[in-house]
């Protein structure tokens, strides 16, 4: 019986002293024509039956270099980060509500926080959320809180779209407008807003979902100007390069949010990641999710332990911060693993290396013929192509050279149907930016 | 077994009120209340003008694993508030009809009318 | 405490910074995190690892938790370069293989619920509950039903159902239970009327037993125009013998970090699929897979399913998470998936009838046990003011994980606890015998529980002086 280790003699003992003759009669407070006597499901396989169908699966998702970003990116990750995570020690505890028991994913998470505020230049950060779109809408909802009687949200149309559609989903069920803020079609940026009406926070994306880079210290001095909240979402690898939210404008963001997945998190299809949630200590006690505290135990030895629980749905149920109990844990030990492990100066070196790898790519493409680019400004390691060809045509081209080009914008409602969003990180060399080249070149020849 | 002063009159969810003179009157919670409680860290007491009315929610009590409303025991308006208590919750914990007063509410003569004496709160608290 | 990663730090020249990105846009202030070496951090965080308690290095039976082995195949499987590499946005026909598994697992989930479809994307229990009632929300909506603004939920719920019914915009009235577990329906139909939505509860309750009217709650709550909401944290201990949707709930969701046995990673990621009636199914969150005529399989979006009550994360879920749950109901089958309630019933009363013998009182002693059980140790409290608490922390120095304490917290000084299938009768057999002998010192040697646990690297930590410091980040 796979997992279960009961012999025969065992089962019988355990019985007798339950006082019962059959597993069945366990079941016994349950009314008769609730039982189920058969369901779909198919035969158990062996562990080696099972590794062979499920390697078969693996193999038949396509291999492709890939060049798509859009809030998911392709890093290397160091052996020794799900080495060290995927110890059963990690993987298969709890909570850590029993902190004498805890103490090494505490600590963990309570370095994970100090990372994740010194990238930002926050004071607070909390112990993960589920991923940055649904950070991203706990952020909102904080910002509503902290404001008090506000209604509505300023979200940028340069917003990623499946973010704004985690917004629409989640604030919505609480009847919270969310008003949008356009971009101009000649620069792709920001344009600041008109007035503030109702609103609570102002959302401000650095760097957008065209891959451009925002002019943040206008658009957050813009915010404070008119006693909005400005809330950051960022890529935590680009804060290795850009300004730190903490010093936005003269005050600096009030939040910021983003993904976690850049920081060790391997792809697998859309999840699990993180979300990262910071913020200043005055709002600390609007927080949602986590937070974990260094104390003393009765002897005076240093230790850490969950901290101002109160705000949680397990004690102050429908009036908690939050209904998320379990967030991302293992993911958060694997980023504290994998920040640790590049170091301070590893991350700034994969990020510039991030950053040099696409202007060299922007630069090879916008060479090939009739290929341009719409928009000029700064980025970090994304940017808009426009193609002489539907972009998603020629995205499903390159896939037969092996290569996931990009994301056609026009699955997004965004832009014109040439649009490509392309991006690069360090996994992919000079020789694989070339491929691409070629690659493009030969195939808007023959389309 | 918790203390409950005899000068003092309680309402039903565990605050005393203490009669200053002059329509003013100081608030706070109870031995009891604090007791049940456990260690206090974060307290949340109405901004000084503001209007608050018996029986209804005007503030927020966390200890280390409960968060309890605070109950307005009268009716009135808040004159003055414990400022000290931001960062010392504990006084709460450590002498509740004392330092840790929370704060003094102008309202009228009757005010204490429906409130409990100590001897019924007493029972009050047993049960 | 260990050391700090910060106590590792290696002083190496700053790295350039890019030349065509404007300065105002780049960072102002050094990024002050350590860089220690490989070695160092390798070792930092094994150390780490070994000051804590888990499911492969001890017994911990969590009640409501489902801490059962978490199979290391189905990490394997979801580690596959295959699935490990798949960027979100890779086209369908170029991520069959993983559409596949996850159209197999929606299938099989239904099947295991008696529930007609399935949207594997909720990233945790709450937030499948968020998604279940706001599928509840929407239908009535839908049929132009305005008026249900109340969700009933037992005072004995897992604290994530209210703050999920008020998150989705509903007024929370809470049921009480009748001293036997069972729910106080005289209560439940007092406040059935026009203006309920619907009812959350888990059966078997948190109570450890299991609500045995569920059929006649079911009818008075439809009756009443309110539909029934499945939490599935406890579908442990019916899983193959009782189907949610045979006793009459309309959504549910599951925890396949508790019942499929993914792990639970220090605090997730888990995953909360949700399961419903046909009539909620056009109401299902996005997205889901669909598969063609022909079998070719595709995630489908909003133009299909227009009265999608939306997303709730920017992909399509913890994929990874969904990955391991299929691997372990492969693994099992059906004949291995309805041992898995028999054997988690049989650990669950077996423990109970032992630790029974041996002088603790059970809460509900003329109840079945469901796959869980509470003690109350209230008798010890009143002998020698030892507590639930001091039993748990007493319980760390055995090497033994502490039961879930203090709830449900209608039961004083309880204690939950939940064995799971998983574990051998050896491992129940000292547990009872340490449980013994915790009840002797109890009432020999009070101060040894009190002070507990003795063996570990802290002591009983001053939770207060952590809120009231909030050292939550370390000093620069």
């Amino acid at each position: 019986m796979p997992y279960i280790p009961h012999d025969g003699l065992e089962t019988a003992a355990m019985l007798a002293a339950v006082g019962v003759e059959r597993l069945d009669q366990l079941f016994d407070e349950i009314p008769p024509t609730l039982l189920v006597h058969d369901m779909v499901l198919p035969e158990g396989l062996s562990e080696m039956a099972l590794h062979r169908e499920l390697e078969g699966r693996a193999m038949s998702n396509a291999p492709l270099r890939c060049f798509a970003g859009g809030g998911a990116y392709a890093h290397h990750i160091p052996a020794i980060v799900w080495e060290i995570a995927g110890r059963g020690e990690f993987y298969s505890a709890y909570t850590p509500y029993q902190p004498e028991a805890s103490q090494g994913t505490l600590q963990v998470v309570y370095e994970y926080q100090s990372f994740i505020t010194r990238l930002t230049g926050l004071e607070v950060s909390n112990a993960s959320l589920y991923d940055g779109a649904s950070g991203l809408a706990e952020a909102c909802l904080m910002a509503l809180r902290i404001q008090g009687g506000d209604k509505s949200i300023l979200v940028p149309e340069n917003l990623l779209p499946g973010w704004r559609r985690v917004l629409d989903s989640v604030l919505g069920l609480q009847n919270i407008r969310l008003v949008s803020v356009p971009y101009d079609r000649a620069t792709g940026t920001l344009i600041l807003p008109a007035e503030a009406g109702d609103a609570a926070a102002l959302i401000i994306p650095q760097s957008s979902a065209l891959g451009l880079l925002e002019p943040v210290d206008a658009l957050t001095d813009w915010a404070h100007g008119h006693d909005l909240l400005a809330i950051a979402v960022v890529n935590p690898l680009a804060l290795a390069l850009l300004k730190a939210p903490g010093d936005w404008g003269t005050q600096g963001a009030d939040i910021a949010v983003g993904e976690g997945q850049p920081l060790g998190i391997p792809l697998t299809g859309g999840g699990p990641y993180f979300g990262f949630l910071a913020c200043r200590k005055a709002h600390v006690r609007q927080l949602p999710g986590r937070l974990v505290a260094k104390t003393v135990d009765g002897q005076g030895r240093e230790g850490f332990c969950l901290t101002l629980q109160a705000r949680e749905q397990h004690i102050r149920r429908g009036k908690a911060t939050s209904n998320i109990c379990t967030n991302q844990g293992l993911m958060v030990t694997a980023a504290t693993i994998h920040m640790a492990t590049l170091g301070g100066r590893g991350l700034q070196q994969t990020a510039v290396l991030c950053h040099e790898r696409a202007a060299l790519l922007r630069e090879l493409l916008t060479a090939v013929p009739g290929v341009s680019l719409p928009y000029g400004g700064p980025f970090f390691h994304e940017f808009v192509l426009r193609l002489p060809q539907a972009a998603v045509a020629v995205r499903d081209a390159l896939l037969g050279h092996g290569l996931l080009a990009g994301l056609p914008l026009a699955d997004w409602g965004m832009g014109e149907a040439g649009d490509l969003l392309v991006c690069t990180t360090e996994l992919l060399e000079e020789a694989d930016l070339l491929a691409y080249r070629d690659a493009l070149t030969s195939v808007l020849e023959t389309l | 077994m918790s203390k409950i002063p005899e000068t003092l009159r309680y309402s039903d969810t565990h605050e005393w009120v203490e009669d200053l003179g002059g329509g003013r009157y100081r608030v706070g919670i109870t031995d009891h209340a604090q007791e049940l409680l456990g260690d206090l860290v974060y307290v949340e007491v109405p901004e000084v003008g503001k209007a608050i009315r018996g029986g209804e929610v005007c503030g927020v009590l966390e200890s280390v694993k409960a968060a309890a409303d605070l109950y307005a025991p009268v009716n009135g308006t808040v004159l003055e508030r414990n400022d000290g208590l931001g960062d010392n919750p504990q006084w709460l914990n450590e002498d509740p009809y004392g330092q840790g007063w929370m704060m003094v509410v102008e309202a009228d003569a009757a005010a204490c009318a429906g409130l409990l004496d100590a001897v019924a709160y007493g029972k009050l608290a047993e049960s | 405490m260990s050391a700090s990663i910060f106590d590792h730090d290696h002083h190496f020249p700053g790295v350039e910074l890019p030349s065509d990105i404007p300065a105002e846009l780049l960072r102002k202030t050094p990024l002050n995190l350590p860089n220690p070496a490989e070695l160092e951090v390798l070792r930092h965080y094994t150390r780490l690892s070994q000051q804590n308690f888990s499911i492969d290095t001890q017994f911990y039976p969590l009640g409501s938790c489902t801490m059962k082995y978490n199979p290391r195949i189905a990490h394997t499987m979801a580690s596959l370069p295959g699935f490990a590499r798949l960027h979100p946005d890779t086209p369908a026909p170029a991520m069959q293989g993983l559409l596949q598994v996850l159209w197999e697992l929606q299938e099989w989930l239904a099947a295991a619920t008696g529930m007609a479809a399935v949207s594997l994307t909720p990233a945790a229990g709450a937030q499948g509950e968020l998604a279940g009632v706001a599928m509840i929300r929407a239908y009535h909506a839908a049929r132009g039903d305005h008026g249900r603004r109340k969700m009933l939920i037992p005072t004995a719920a897992h604290g994530t159902n209210p703050a999920s019914a008020q998150m989705a915009g509903f007024a929370v009235v809470e049921i009480p239970n009748l001293a036997d577990g069972d729910l106080d329906m005289a209560f439940l139909d007092q406040h059935l009327g026009p203006d309920v939505a619907g009812i959350m509860l888990t059966n078997p309750s948190t109570l450890g037993v299991f609500e045995r009217r569920i059929a006649d709650i079911a009818a008075r709550v439809h009756g009443a125009g309110g539909l029934l909401y499945y939490d599935g944290a406890n579908l442990n201990a019916i899983l193959g013998r009782v189907q949610p949707g045979q006793m009459g709930f309309d959504v549910m969701h599951l925890n396949l970090h508790k019942t499929f046995a993914t792990p639970h990673g220090g605090g997730g990621p888990g995953a909360g699929a949700v399961a419903v009636q046909e009539r909620l199914r056009p109401f299902l969150p996005l997205p889901t897979v669909g598969r063609e005529g022909g079998g070719a399989l595709r995630w489908v979006t909003e133009q299909e399913l227009p009265r999608s009550i939306g997303r709730f994360s920017a992909h399509g879920g913890n994929i990874g998470v969904l990955l391991r749950a299929h691997a372990y109901l492969r693994r099992l089958g059906r004949v291995g998936v309805s041992r898995v309630s028999a054997y988690a019933a049989l650990n669950a009363n077996y423990l109970l009838k032992e630790l029974q013998r041996v002088g603790y009182q059970a809460a509900f002693p003329e109840r079945r046990a469901s796959h869980e059980f509470i003690l109350s140790v209230s008798d010890l409290q009143k002998a020698t003011g030892i507590r639930a608490l001091d039993v748990a922390k007493r319980l760390l120095d055995f090497g033994i994980h502490a039961p879930t304490i203090y709830f449900p917290q209608l039961v004083p000084e309880c204690l939950l606890i939940e064995p799971t299938e998983t574990e051998s009768k050896a491992t129940l057999d000292r547990f009872v015998a340490v449980m013994a002998q915790i009840r002797q010192e109890a009432l020999e040697q009070p101060e040894l529980l009190r002070e507990a646990p003795h063996h570990l690297p802290v002591g009983r930590l001053d939770e207060a002086l952590a809120a009231r410091r909030l050292d939550v980040a370390a000093a620069q």
